[in-house]
């Protein structure tokens, strides 16, 4: 028998199965995800990047940064905050009194460990936390006591994950945060941090700065770092009649007197598109809760190292 | 039709398939260059600073593309060529057609080699050709291919052999992958992560379908040639390709990628169904070698058959037991990745072609290789392997151990800490370093001992020619 069609036919086969099941089906799953409507905001998400920003897109792609960062966020499970809403007003002062007593009660059950009089003052001073990070299960039951006893509760999922304690990012990336990325560069390998949300860790004008720097001498911010300088991306000058104004504040052992270090338009863009890297809008499938009111963000070692000015040398 | 002598398959297919061996061991001895200064900019990061176009990244991917479109794929297709005359008992057909081919692959590797360093790499690890040198080199294959099948069409030996039901495949395999990755990630992109879904598919069908399957079909085919057995179960063997050509390509897509959950689910059950045929060939292995293992002692091809058949085992089990979720999300991101793919491809697919190409070049040429060097080439290559994979694995897993202390992280222990955790896994990269350097050393000896044969292959063919032709027209007759 002729097995060579047989094996041709056999081996087609299971060649568009897997094409089907790899390709088509996840094409017609994600493949034309389009930008959602953030109901906080009321922006879309995500924005396509534009400009400078898109340029830099280019030249990280060009430069192979993708060989040692990686662009995508894990997450190990996701727990639970549980607020107690302030209690609704009764008809009389002896319901609220009552209505008080149930959830008292409900509180004390749902929060093993509270005393009764911190109990109370949750209660006098809602809305206040009332769990958090608790597994589901827990979250779930203690909505159970306070809705029995005529309270009211709300729940936000709270991603936990060692990325997400290392401040990389507030959640998992998922495919809505790549939607507009061309080309995808999600990354292989952690030899450097994950970039995810380098835009909300390195912001404003000394995000820049910092990024800059990075660039031009990585020991600069960090003196372990096996990073490779960048130095091609940037320009040494004799300094002209005046400084130019985008020159690299240096420590002076760095740079030869008289001369200056200034970024190239490549630098430019890249830092434009690294600032432009966040992916921790609150989506449907990755939700946050809702970020603290406008404070100094609590900093990790992996933030220690981020500011204004170089360390001296 | 009664079968061709052997004498005169080889003959028939002589100039396509050293070309392609050749050449392609010209690229091996470039992409391990290439990998040795990445490694190098471990120990000294500023090395190549100020240079546009030696950026670690650039290194990295010039390293990894030239292995596979520059070794792998071209010595890939040599030996199918020649397996699939020597199988089917008939010559080559279309000879010009495959050597032209074999000509203008390298032309694809060159432009796309200068299109990556130069800045126009593609942004995906196993694709980062340009598109005009992967046209090229769809081109080429085309024309091999071609040739390929119609040898196969020809064959005088009507039952197939099991070698040629892997390379069969894997010929049409090829076409249909790499026109579907340039396609979505290049000419008209997938929108969003959908490109990353492309690209780990093709990742995946390149290694365990294409380089899987021609490996396999070298080991299946020189393990009982060198030893002069029969194979010890065909059926295992037809019970391999099968389970690999249904479960194989589906794998590939990993726990924690920023994709839908059932794709790495998915993955993850075929990567662990594909357990059964690497078993299937580490049975086959070891029972067809069983009670013969002094051979091994004298012969190189079958040194590296036997290093090709373990790291295939290896690889291919701890392929599955990483793309487990809770395996996965210790490795994924780490060196150990890195160690794996080296493994595969270097271990498993690199060694198997060495052994063919020891046991084919003489048979092409009449001429022997020098001993030494196959020797020096085998201690080198093995050793390097071991240097690179044991301390990038064993380092992969204490920097994914590392990376997911969340416990840590949240005391804000220092080892806990990101640059605390690349320093200690530095060490285990720095080791594999002297693996680069000893692959490095041995595929020069390689390349060496390929040249010094053509030299006296040219030398034995060329001078009584050219005596000829100085002869002839020193009598005053007239020269052609």
């Amino acid at each position: 028998m002729n097995q060579g069609p047989l094996i041709f036919l056999g081996s087609f086969l299971a060649m568009a199965c897997s094409w089907f099941g790899l390709i088509l089906m996840p094409q017609v799953q994600i493949g034309r995800q389009q930008a959602v409507l953030l109901p906080d905001t009321g922006q879309f998400y995500p924005a396509p990047r534009l400009g400078l920003a898109a340029q830099g897109a280019q030249v990280y792609r060009a430069n192979g940064c993708y060989y040692c960062h990686s662009r995508a966020v894990r997450q190990a499970t996701t727990l639970f905050n549980v607020t107690l809403a302030k209690l609704p007003k009764g008809d009389t002062p002896e319901a609220e009194t009552e209505l008080s007593k149930k959830v008292l009660l409900a509180v004390l059950q749902a929060r093993p460990g509270i005393n009764a009089r911190a109990a109370r003052g949750l209660i006098h001073t809602a809305p206040k936390p009332l769990l958090e990070k608790v597994p589901r299960e827990q979250a779930e039951l203690a909505r159970g006591l306070i809705e029995k006893a005529g309270g009211k509760v709300a729940i936000e999922a709270q991603p936990e994950g060692a990325d997400i304690a290392r401040n990389w990012g507030r959640r998992r990336t998922v495919a809505a945060d790549y939607l507009y990325d061309d080309p995808v560069m999600l990354g292989a390998q952690r030899i450097g941090p994950d970039l995810a949300n380098l835009g909300a860790r390195k912001m404003g004008e000394a995000g820049k700065t910092w990024n800059l720097w990075h660039l031009y001498d990585p020991k600069l911010g960090a003196q372990d770092s096996t990073m490779p300088p960048y130095a091609h991306l940037f320009k040494k000058q004799k300094i002209g009649r005046t400084p130019s104004p985008n020159a690299l504040k240096l420590p002076a052992s760095k740079i030869e007197k008289g001369y200056e270090i200034v970024p190239q338009r490549e630098a430019t863009a890249l830092v434009a598109y690294l600032q432009s890297l966040r992916a921790d809008a609150s989506l449907f499938e990755a939700p946050t809760p809702k970020p603290p009111p406008e404070e100094a963000e609590s900093r990790t070692p992996e933030q220690a190292a981020g500011g204004a000015n170089p360390p001296a040398r | 039709m009664p079968p061709v002598p052997p004498a005169e398959i080889d003959a028939s297919c002589r100039l396509p398939v050293l070309l392609l061996l050749f050449g392609s061991a010209g690229w091996l001895l470039l992409s391990s260059l290439f990998a040795l200064l990445a490694s190098l900019t471990f120990h000294v990061p500023a090395m190549f600073r100020g240079c546009s176009w030696l950026t670690y990244g650039h290194l990295q991917a010039a390293n990894l593309n030239l292995m596979v479109y520059g070794f792998a794929i071209p010595a890939g297709l040599g030996v199918l060529l020649w397996l699939t005359g020597r199988l089917g008992r008939t010559t080559l057909a279309l000879r010009e057609c495959a050597t032209l081919g074999a000509l203008v692959w390298n032309f694809g590797v060159l432009a796309g080699l200068l299109g990556i360093l130069s800045g126009n790499n593609t942004g995906f690890e196993w694709l980062e050709m340009p598109r005009t040198a992967n046209g090229v080199l769809f081109a080429s294959y085309a024309l091999i291919g071609l040739a390929a099948v119609l040898t196969f069409h020809a064959r005088r030996e009507p039952q197939l052999y099991v070698s040629q039901w892997f390379i069969l495949t894997a010929i049409f395999w090829f076409p249909w992958i790499f026109a579907t990755a340039t396609a979505l990630l290049q000419c008209v992109p997938a929108r969003g992560t959908m490109q990353a879904v492309v690209h780990f598919w093709y990742a995946n069908n390149l290694s365990v379908i294409w380089l899987g399957f021609i490996g396999l079909a070298i080991i299946f085919y020189f393990l009982p040639k060198l030893i002069g057995r029969p194979l010890y179960s065909a059926k295992t063997a037809m019970t391999t390709f099968w389970v690999l050509a249904v479960c194989g390509c589906w794998g590939g897509i990993p726990h924690g990628s920023p994709v839908p959950a059932w794709m790495p689910s998915l993955s993850t059950m075929a990567a662990v169904l594909t357990v059964v045929p690497v078993l299937a060939v580490a049975v086959n292995y070891h029972k067809t070698l069983q009670g013969a293992q002094d051979k091994l002692k004298a012969d190189v091809p079958l040194r590296f058959i036997q290093v090709a058949v373990i790291s295939y085992v290896l690889a291919g089990l701890a392929g599955a037991i990483s793309s487990l979720r809770p395996v996965a999300e210790i490795t994924y991101f780490t060196h150990f990745t890195t160690a794996l793919a080296r493994l595969g491809l270097f271990g498993f697919f690199a060694m198997a072609v060495f052994g063919a190409v020891y046991y084919i070049v003489p048979r092409l040429t009449g001429l022997e290789f020098s001993r030494k060097l196959a020797w020096a080439h085998f201690g080198c290559a093995a050793a390097g392997l071991a240097f690179f994979v044991v301390p990038l694995g064993i380092g992969g897993v204490l920097q994914g151990l590392k990376l997911n202390d969340l416990d840590g992280v949240r005391r804000n222990l220092e080892e806990a800490g990101f640059m605390n955790l690349t320093a200690a896994t530095l060490e285990f990269f720095r080791i594999s370093t002297l693996g680069d350097l000893l692959i490095l050393a041995g595929n020069f000896f390689f390349l060496l001992n390929l040249k010094l044969l053509a030299w006296r292959w040219c030398r034995a063919r060329c001078l009584p020619a050219l005596k000829g032709c100085c002869s002839r027209s020193e009598s005053g007759e007239v020269t052609a």
